[in-house]
């Protein structure tokens, strides 16, 4: 990757640095919702996370003149509304039951563990003891159906903020991890550790789910 | 090595590449030895599916919840921040 940040918005940024107003609009737009995702990944309530959102918004433009292309506008705003939503979400998790909380850096198995032969088996040391039965064979509209689809974001809101984040911006918005681990300020390493932890949790409640109702 | 674990690595260890092996950043020897393990073992082919189904299927969850910025409520916000600027 070259030093000069190729950004589709940066026609958008000298007109909003003008005072364009419908630049702004596009620019809401194409952030707002990713950004009220991110702020719902750390703060419990709607309201609290449009809340988050404004403020980032106006962040983001009392910043506009300050700002100096070193990130994508887009990274730059993530990050506004990234920090935001911690720091709020921060506060209110002081005043819940610190056992309600997850950790961020549990180091639980991605699947159960019960699941696979032990190291000494005599056929097949830590293979499958009980595989996955074939996703493939369920129809494209189970797979979809709205109580599938529900049953996914209870499963990515009981994740840890920090993996609800990673998971949002590579599976949801299909960034590239590079332009994740910037807006998120992590290393290579920690945004592949969230994401294989948070997609692992994820599917393994899926799994769950689909048995339920088979 | 087992003759019984494809490729040196055994399904407990598969899973755990898994997010590695889909973005391509596993050293060269380990990602052969997941594609030796991957080509004789269907479950682990399943599960590495399940976890690209898993992404594909939180994408769709996500795009159903119904999020709109309120547009009168930041256009405001943006024509005071530029009438004080």
């Amino acid at each position: 990757m070259s030093d000069v940040v190729v950004d589709r918005d940066a026609d958008l940024l000298a007109r909003l640095r003008a005072g364009d107003a419908d630049a702004f609009m596009t620019l809401v737009d194409r952030y707002g919702p990713l950004m009220l995702r991110i702020a719902l990944s750390h703060v419990r309530s709607r309201a609290v996370a449009e809340e988050v959102v404004q403020e980032a918004w106006l962040g983001v433009l009392q910043g506009l003149d300050r700002f100096e292309g070193r990130s994508s506008l887009k990274t730059w705003i993530l990050r506004i509304v990234a920090n935001r939503a911690r720091t709020r979400g921060e506060r209110e998790a002081r005043s819940v039951p610190l056992s309600s909380l997850a950790a961020d850096d549990e180091d639980e198995p991605s699947v159960d563990q019960a699941r696979f032969r032990g190291p000494d088996d005599p056929q097949y040391p830590g293979g499958w003891a009980i595989p996955p039965h074939s996703w493939a064979r369920l129809p494209e509209d189970k797979l979809l159906a709205s109580e599938t689809l529900q049953q996914v974001r209870a499963a990515i809101a009981k994740l840890p903020p920090r993996q609800q984040e990673v998971i949002l911006l590579r599976d949801v918005e299909g960034w590239d991890p590079e332009e994740v681990s910037a807006a998120l300020e992590l290393t290579p390493g920690n945004q592949r550790v969230l994401l294989h932890r948070a997609r692992s949790k994820v599917r393994a409640d899926l799994e769950h789910y689909f048995e339920a109702a088979a | 090595m087992s003759p019984t674990v494809p490729g040196g690595i055994s399904c407990r260890e598969v899973v755990e590449l898994v997010t590695e092996y889909l973005d391509g950043t596993l050293d060269a020897e380990t990602a052969e030895r997941m594609r030796v393990h991957l080509e004789a073992c269907p479950y682990c082919v399943e599960y590495v599916e399940q976890i690209r189904a898993t992404g594909r299927i939180a994408a769709v969850a996500a795009a159903e919840l119904e999020l709109r910025p309120d547009r009168d409520h930041l256009l405001a916000l943006f024509k005071d921040i530029r009438r004080s600027a």
